[in-house]
């Protein structure tokens, strides 16, 4: 069970791929050169680094158990020849380099190759130790770590496009972080209420815009998104701007705020919209229209009338993620039963493919999916009773430049590419 | 005649009142959000933790037996064999 992926991420360059996992390890993926002979052929993804991020804790004034999965993961940009990503659990941020060894220095005077020292009086004569190469070693060290500054648990973090800060968020408050200061961190949003009783809103989601270093927006349970400026004011407990769509009250019910509760919130590479996903749709809204968001696509809309059971069975409350491909063309999601969803927001087309070894045989096209809600069922479909609740595909990423996906099932990665030919 | 069409969401809300009768009238609220900031709560005894330790300095040390409600005195408790104990300020979802 320690295998189970909790987060999946590319780099700025879509050379790597970082998963986390419920153990508190790291995985990263590295491209492959592309081959000359197969120009046709993207390179495949090989395992490049492994390394255990978190470590499960107990803080025992609290009496509080931390658990060591890694909740996520962000790159930033490549500055040098190292890479370096941010990597956290419930309670703790860490900063790890990952760099490359492919040499080594050979021919010390005082000690042996194996790292013995040698008799000073054997030593007659003196030469240079050089670098030689050696078969390739990567490693990853915690550059920084930054503790203690989360009551609730960390659900998202964000790096800032001034590449210097980044937010880390968690139920109630929102902190500001300098990659370069692990001593302090500056609240930036508490929604912390003064009576804990009074308390009807959490925060699910938070990130930073794309280009405006001022500007990020947190999402909450209750399905509203809040745009802040850190320029207006230090703590950005009022917003700039309060997107929400209105809520037809005949509609109404005791799953409406549940499945309203936003899971993930995700800007467009442009920074002109973002994209929601809350328990059947996505959302993708214009920053600069409040009322509503310009499309909704509905992920698995026959699911509204079976929330009875996916309240029973705790399904209600998974959280999924969303992401967008690299032009904003289109966005992609994940379901039950290993399917994964596409929207195509120019021509309003969709798909739905299925992550699975069962079903699709390697370097075969997928066969899209359907479902069938109710009614007769045809050839290929799939009943809603039968879908497997268990299978959930609650994290995806978007390669930033190429039409190649990761799809984290349980316990397997997916890496999909489009045809090329 | 008109016919009064019930959503599905709604249908689904009269299946589960009849089932769980009982069912906090807040929806969705704040039940739900306590226990989401509640995750993690485990109580452990360092006391009884440090005693038997000190204790067990010059004798083999008893791992966890199969009984593991066995968490004081001799045995050393650890936070892993701690069964996970509810909080009792957060109601289950489904009591009243």
């Amino acid at each position: 069970t320690a295998d189970i992926i909790s987060t999946v991420e590319f780099n700025h360059s879509g050379e790597l791929l970082a998963t986390g996992d419920k153990g508190g390890r790291v995985v990263i993926f590295q491209q492959e050169q592309e081959n000359k002979s197969q120009s046709h052929s993207r390179g495949e993804y090989n395992v490049y680094s492994t390394f255990q991020s978190h470590e499960p804790e107990f803080d025992y004034l609290k009496s509080l158990e931390i658990e060591e999965k890694i909740n996520k993961i962000r790159w930033l940009p490549q500055k040098n020849a190292a890479q370096f990503l941010l990597s956290t659990n419930d309670k703790t941020i860490k900063l790890w380099k990952i760099s490359e060894r492919d040499k080594r220095p050979e021919g010390y005077n005082l000690k042996e190759e194996d790292g013995r020292y040698r008799d000073p009086t054997t030593v007659t004569t003196l030469r240079v130790p050089v670098f030689r190469p050696m078969d390739l070693m990567v490693e990853a060290s915690p550059r920084r770590i930054f503790a203690n500054a989360h009551t609730y648990h960390i659900n998202s973090i964000s790096i800032n496009s001034d590449y210097e800060t980044y937010l880390s968020a968690d139920d109630l408050r929102i902190n500001l972080w300098h990659l370069e200061i692990t001593d302090r961190s500056f609240n930036i949003v508490d929604i912390k209420p003064a009576n804990m009783e009074e308390l009807t809103e959490v925060i699910t989601a938070a990130e930073f815009h794309p280009n405006s270093c001022n500007t990020f927006v947190y999402s909450s349970s209750k399905g509203t998104i809040r745009l802040c400026d850190m320029r207006a004011s230090a703590l950005c407990d009022r917003h700039s701007k309060l997107f929400e769509e209105p809520e037809d009250p005949s509609n109404r019910s005791f799953f409406s705020e549940i499945i309203s509760s936003i899971s993930d919130v995700k800007f467009s590479h442009s920074g002109r919209y973002m994209m929601t996903r809350d328990y059947l749709s996505v959302k993708i809204w214009d920053l600069n229209m409040e009322n509503r968001p310009v499309e909704t696509y509905q992920v698995h809309e026959y699911l509204r009338s079976k929330l009875c059971s996916l309240y029973e069975n705790d399904c209600i409350f998974d959280k999924f993620e969303c992401c967008w491909n690299g032009s904003d063309s289109i966005v992609m999601t994940g379901s039950y039963n290993n399917f994964f969803r596409m929207f195509d927001r120019n021509t309003k087309r969709d798909i739905t493919l299925e992550a699975s070894r069962e079903n699709n045989k390697p370097r075969t096209v997928l066969k899209p999916r359907k479902v069938c809600a109710s009614g007769k069922r045809k050839k290929d479909e799939i009943s809603v009773d039968s879908l497997d609740f268990n299978k959930k595909i609650l994290h995806t990423a978007w390669h930033p430049k190429e039409n190649i996906i990761a799809v984290a099932t349980t316990n397997n990665l997916y890496i999909f590419q489009d045809k090329t030919n | 005649q008109e016919k009064e069409t019930v959503t599905p969401e709604r249908a689904e809300e009269v299946k589960l009142k009849a089932k769980y009768p009982n069912l906090g009238q807040k929806p969705g609220g704040s039940d739900f959000l306590m226990k989401r900031l509640q995750k993690g709560q485990k109580y452990f005894d360092s006391g009884d933790y440090n005693m038997a330790k000190a204790k067990m300095k010059n004798k083999q040390l008893p791992s966890a037996g199969p009984d593991k409600n066995l968490v004081t005195g001799d045995h050393i408790p650890t936070p892993q064999d701690l069964p996970q104990r509810k909080s009792s300020l957060v109601t289950s979802k489904l009591a009243g």
